[in-house]
């Protein structure tokens, strides 16, 4: 079985899956979701067995499951794909997410009509740009998976998001491409400097490279410009407030939880494994902006008031701890980037999800629009609660191991870069904690929906909302249990607001059971990650710091 | 230390039990609405026999071998951050599980009566469970990694309890306020474990006391105070101190068990887990001493101002606090009193929230004090057991607080120079104003005249309330009397904390115990003057300027709003305008650019031949003019 495609197989599923999709009929339309999901559930199935199949222990080659076969050789390209630790984290973070999303994004579009098969069909070609992406082991492959990705998230904003996704989307799709080209540029120059031949971009032959000092402090400017604006560091990470507020939530969670991982993948896979010693020469500025980015960004996160801009800044937050434990290049900070960047897709995923489910029934991305969701949505309220803790990285819950091996493990080399950037977890209290009150707590609001989609106070002098028959079907068409607590008035506009359905419940649940057992338990994934922070920290050669006043000795574990 | 057997072999079910029980009450749905409650006050009971029956274990070994450890599972493993969970069975930690197993469990008792007629009551059930498995978490843990784990986790039941009535803003806002405050404290302890990785390359309790003597003082120093930095923000200890007082929107339950009895208390744990930590920093612990003695005197201060029955509870809490870390700070001559106080101060100042919480529910929820007096006609058994706690607290001779805080204002006084005097008096001092103003709450509550609002029938409370408040009362009366003179408490401990020979002191027993007493007859003979003798007028009388701050929590709030919130406000908005307009202009800025000069730029492919041959001539002449000049 080890010389099975394990990698193209997973990739090839989800097209296959599009196209099915894409190519329904007219009258199999129904079937549109159902098939969706059971692509990606297979995907899922499928990654889980190749995973089986990864070695932990023991003297493995950096990269697993691997294929290679020649493509362009007359310029040195091969299709090759294969993991190593963190790349096959992050593939099966994603196959995760997908049918999350998926189900989450169940009636995002009204059912039937090509519109909700194109919407399908391009999540599912976004998950093998995704795996293909992580996977590829030649620079060049790496490059066109890069790009590639956005042609379908320019799509997913651009034809099904909000108000203002022409904007959002061209943004998105400006910033990425400047970027990209950029590095097109080193990537084409790397090459020069390798040594050629049918294989000439595999990563394995660019590693350990002797070049010019110069030549490779601007191929590794070339390459982290790309990831920066990927990621997003600050200055460069406006464009993401606006791609996720105007996307659809299962496409935020697809491009703030997965796409933008693969800039600080990439730092860590091209930057420090390609390019040594001019990451030691940046990594003093790169410091610096991490910690830029986490304040600036959690500060800004506090004064938003949409609710999607105010989750894209927290990512942005935590974006900047990732690079700065990537940066700090301890064997603890590293490997706290790494589990970060899962955690954070699933802590990222829950909080756009489960906002998204809010403003489904609320009909507004404003914060100031809600209060007192509590009493009509209890069950909602608690889960954004669990979503929130876990941003805030609350102990017990996943984001916390990463937080803290990313912080403990940066104040070994950098106290002060870590010691400025530990105030972040005050402020994210702040933002999370501000935003569940302002939405959750307070008096309870009779809300009823307006036909123009706002909503209105219904009751006290009755001057609130008029008869409604804007509401979406889809959204109320199971009868209402807690139907008694309406008051009449209401009960005749027939629009009171429900809690969470099964389907929503499966979302929430899936993804809180992930928290917690990565809270508790996340030796798997840390076991996973290990042979790959040694891999990367024997590229840049660099040390740990011995303990200042111990006299402890290595690994000894209590 | 030995490896769990016995009993405390299935210790960590004393955590489980909690935790599943918060699990199920909250994911079970309204099924439970009615069993929930009682499955909660059972699971907290079982965690109550299983520590009993630990602690017995370990009274069965000699004092030096009882300690034991228990490992869990591997937990978190780098290579190089390697740590594993595992639970810590010794003399301290088994007192602490008894104090919020015992205390815990008679709460939830109580709260079965209070609570009865919540809608919401499963969920309150289901906090508490999660509280009692954080708390004992927090105490059991062996390592700070997996203590912080509780002590956010307490930190989140209290958020939650606090803001259990939230449909009321603000109280929300003061569970936030409970939970920023926190956080800031939370920071120190991170940035502890930090130093403490840094310096030792562990996070864990042997560990790092093993670590200890290598490191230098600076090291030492800088742990210790972000463990106090820790400890100010979930013990309420200036200058973190603000949330407590406003903490009292939660359920009166809830005050007596989390902001009273053991939560709050967990800063005192932590300094003194830390014992081998502050015993090699001087510095550090003065610093200890110097919070503790700032609030235990704030507290005291504030507590004399305060009409919201609840709030004064609060601030009394917070002296009682201050007078327990003080103790800490002093080091090995106070860490064993400093528990000692906790315990004692667990049973009286628990078993008047309780009281307090039977008075509202007698009064419909009021807690103005102003409106209350003669109540002891009319709820006898509330007014007896709060009446121990009363006389508990003021340091009644025979009662628990005379042997526990008694012992802390003695301890103050040892030692030579300025800082026996500066803290002895200052505790010293503190004990008259606790006697006034513990008087005056007394006073005002339950003798004196009627001062009641025409829609109240007062009516003491059904036995579900009153039975939890006889035993802490009565736990109040003797607890001190068993452990304190007979000299159990300190023998207990003292394998886990050291021992401590008798040091020098400036001023003898004898006279300070006359002192301590002859303040307490004049701190209560004057709130009797005043409060009792006197009629207390409805409306608050406008007060000193002093009576006024002291209203006004000493400026606490007002402080933090001028030096906190509007600058962290204004600095929000003026960044979210920058991120706006100037970070993202330029990228926006670039753009249009870009569009403006194409436009321009378009204009050129206007079609007349006459244009394009002029460009190709100026093309040309530049490319012959180039080539000229290079040449």
């Amino acid at each position: 079985m080890s010389d099975f495609p394990w990698l193209t197989t997973l990739g090839v599923i989800p097209l296959v899956g599009a196209a099915v999709v894409a190519l329904l009929p007219k009258g199999a339309t129904r079937n549109v979701r159902p098939i969706a999901l059971a692509f990606s559930l297979l995907t899922l199935v499928v990654g889980i067995v190749a995973a089986t199949q990864f070695k932990t222990s023991g003297d493995n080659p950096q990269f697993q499951l691997a294929e290679t076969h020649s493509w362009i050789p007359q310029f040195g390209v091969s299709y090759a794909v294969g993991v190593d630790g963190m790349a096959l984290s992050l593939i099966l973070m994603s196959l995760v997410l997908v049918p999350i999303s998926l189900l989450a994004a169940w009636n995002d579009i009204p059912e039937g009509g090509r519109r909700q098969q194109s919407y399908f069909a391009l999540l599912l070609v976004l998950e093998t740009f995704m795996v293909g992406v992580f996977a590829a082991t030649d620079v060049f492959l790496f490059y066109v998976f890069f790009e590639a990705m956005l042609i379908p998230v320019y799509f997913l904003i651009g034809m099904f998001g909000g108000p203002r996704r022409q904007y959002a989307a061209v943004k998105f799709l400006l910033f990425s491409l400047f970027g990209g080209l950029i590095m097109l540029v080193a990537v084409i120059a790397l090459y020069q400097q390798g040594p050629g031949g049918d294989h000439g971009f595999l990563v394995n032959s660019l590693t350990g490279l002797h070049m010019s000092e110069s030549t490779e402090r601007l191929l590794f400017v070339g390459f982290f410009i790309a990831f920066a604006i990927k990621a997003p560091m600050w200055p460069v990470h406006t464009w993401l407030p606006d791609a996720a507020s105007e996307a659809k939530p299962a496409v935020a969670v697809l491009l703030v939880g997965v796409l933008d991982k693969v800039g600080t993948f990439g730092m860590i896979r091209f930057c420090l494994q390609l390019f040594p010693d001019a990451s030691k020469w940046a990594t003093p500025v790169v410091i610096i902006l991490a910690v830029i980015s986490i304040i600036y960004a959690a500060i800004a996160a506090i004064g938003q008031n949409d609710m999607m801009r105010l989750i894209a800044y927290t990512s942005v937050s935590h974006f900047g701890l990732i690079v700065l434990g990537i940066f700090a290049v301890t064997q603890t900070s590293v490997i706290g980037s790494q589990l970060y960047m899962v955690n954070h897709g699933i802590t990222t995923a829950a909080l756009f999800l489960f906002a998204g489910f809010l403003i489904m029934r609320g009909k507004s991305k404003n914060i100031t629009d809600y209060g007192g969701w509590q009493r009509t949505t209890p069950v909602l309220a608690g889960v954004s609660l669990v979503a929130g803790l876990s941003a805030l990285s609350l102990p017990g819950l996943n984001s916390f191991i990463s937080e803290f091996l990313v912080l403990i493990g940066t104040f070994e080399r950098y106290p002060v870069a870590a010691g400025i950037s530990v105030v972040a977890v005050v402020l994210a209290a702040l933002y999370i904690l501000l935003m569940y009150k302002n939405i959750f707590t307070g008096p309870k609001q009779q809300l009823v929906a307006a036909p123009d989609g706002t909503l209105a106070m219904a009751g006290v002098n009755g001057q609130g909302g008029r008869p409604s028959t804007g509401v979406t079907k889809t959204l109320f068409d199971e009868p209402d249990t807690d139907i008694a607590d309406i008051p009449a008035e209401a009960k005749v506009r027939g629009s009171a607001i429900r809690d969470l359905d099964v389907r929503e419940k499966t979302v929430a649940g899936v993804l809180i059971a992930i928290m917690l057992f990565l809270g508790f338990f996340p030796k798997p994934a840390l076991d996973l990650l290990k042979p790959a922070v040694r891999d990367t920290l024997q590229h840049v050669n660099v040390h740990d710091p011995a303990p200042h006043a111990g006299v402890t000795t290595e690994g000894s574990s209590k | 230390m030995h490896d769990a057997t016995g009993v405390a072999s299935i210790g960590w079910l004393m955590i489980g039990l909690p935790a599943l029980g918060a699990a199920l009450l909250l994911l079970g749905g309204k099924k439970l609405d009615k069993a929930g409650p009682y499955l909660a006050t059972l699971l907290s009971w079982a965690s109550f026999v299983i520590g009993l029956l630990i602690l017995l274990q370990l009274r069965g070994k000699s004092p030096e071998d009882r300690g034991m450890h228990q490992h869990l599972f591997d937990w978190i493993t780098t290579g190089k951050f390697n740590l594993s969970a595992g639970l810590q069975y010794d003399q301290l930690s088994l007192t602490f599980v008894m104090l919020i197993t015992f205390v815990g469990s008679l709460i939830t008792v109580y709260s079965l009566g209070y609570m009865e007629h919540d809608p919401d009551k499963r969920r309150f059930f289901a906090y508490l469970n999660l509280f009692v498995a954080s708390m004992l978490l927090l105490v059991l843990a062996d390592s700070y990694t997996l203590l912080f784990v509780g002590w956010e986790g307490v930190g989140l039941a209290s958020y939650l309890l606090i803001g259990f009535w939230n449909w009321n803003p603000a109280y929300a806002t003061a569970a936030n306020k409970a939970f920023f405050l926190n956080r800031i404290g939370d920071m120190g302890m991170l940035i502890a474990m930090f130093v403490m990785f840094w310096a030792f390359g562990k996070v864990d309790f042997a560990g790092v006391n093993a670590g200890v003597e290598h490191a230098g003082k600076g090291t030492m120093l800088a742990i210790g105070l972000a463990l106090l930095v820790a400890a100010c923000g979930k013990s309420a200890q200036f200058p973190l101190q603000s949330w407590l007082g406003d903490a009292m929107a939660g359920p009166t339950p809830v005050s007596a068990l989390i902001h009273a009895a053991t939560m709050v208390t967990a800063g005192v744990y932590l300094i003194v887990r830390s014992h081998v930590i502050f015993n090699a920093s001087e510095d550090a612990r003065l610093a200890v001493c110097i919070v503790g003695a700032i609030t235990l005197f704030a507290g005291a201060v504030i507590g004399c101002a305060k009409d919201d029955l609840k709030k004064a509870l609060a601030a009394s809490t917070m002296s009682q606090i201050g007078y327990m870390v003080l103790a800490a700070g002093l080091g090995p001559v106070g860490y064993a009193f400093a528990i000692f106080h906790l315990l004692t101060h667990g049973f009286f100042k628990a078993g008047m929230f309780l009281g307090a919480g039977s008075v509202m529910h007698g009064m419909n929820d009021q807690v103005n004090m102003r409106r209350f007096g003669g109540l002891w006609t009319v709820m006898r058994i509330t007014w007896v057991t709060f009446g121990l706690g009363f006389l508990a607290i003021i340091g009644f001779p025979g009662l628990s607080g005379f042997w526990s805080k008694d012992k802390i204002i003695e301890a103050a006084f040892e030692g030579s120079g300025w800082k026996p005097w500066v803290f002895g008096l200052t505790a010293l001092i503190a004990a008259g104003i606790t006697a006034f103003y513990m008087s005056r709450m007394f006073f005002m509550t339950f003798m004196g005249k009627r001062r009641w609002t025409e829609d109240v029938h007062p009516h003491e409370s059904p036995l579900t309330m009153t039975i939890p408040m006889m035993v802490l009362a009565i736990g109040s009366a003797f607890l001190g009397l068993i452990l304190g003179p007979t000299g159990i408490i300190t023998d207990w401990l003292e394998p886990v904390v050291g021992k401590h020979e008798g040091g020098e002191h400036v001023l003898g027993a004898a006279p300070l115990m006359v002192a301590t007493f002859v303040l307490m007859v004049i701190g209560v003979a004057m709130a009797w003057r005043m409060y009792w003798r006197d009629a207390v007028p409805v409306a608050p009388p406008v007060g000193s300027p002093l009576t006024q701050a002291a209203r006004r929590d000493l400026g606490q709030d007002d402080f933090n709003q001028a030096a906190i919130q509007r600058p962290g406000l204004h600095l929000t908005r003026a960044l979210v305008f920058f991120d706006n307009k100037v970070v993202d202009g330029v990228g926006n800025g670039s753009a249009a650019g870009i569009g403006g000069s194409s436009a321009r730029l378009k204009k050129m492919q206007n079609g007349f031949v006459r244009t394009y041959s002029l460009t190709m001539l100026l093309g040309v002449a530049a490319i012959l003019g180039a080539v000229w000049v290079v040449r």
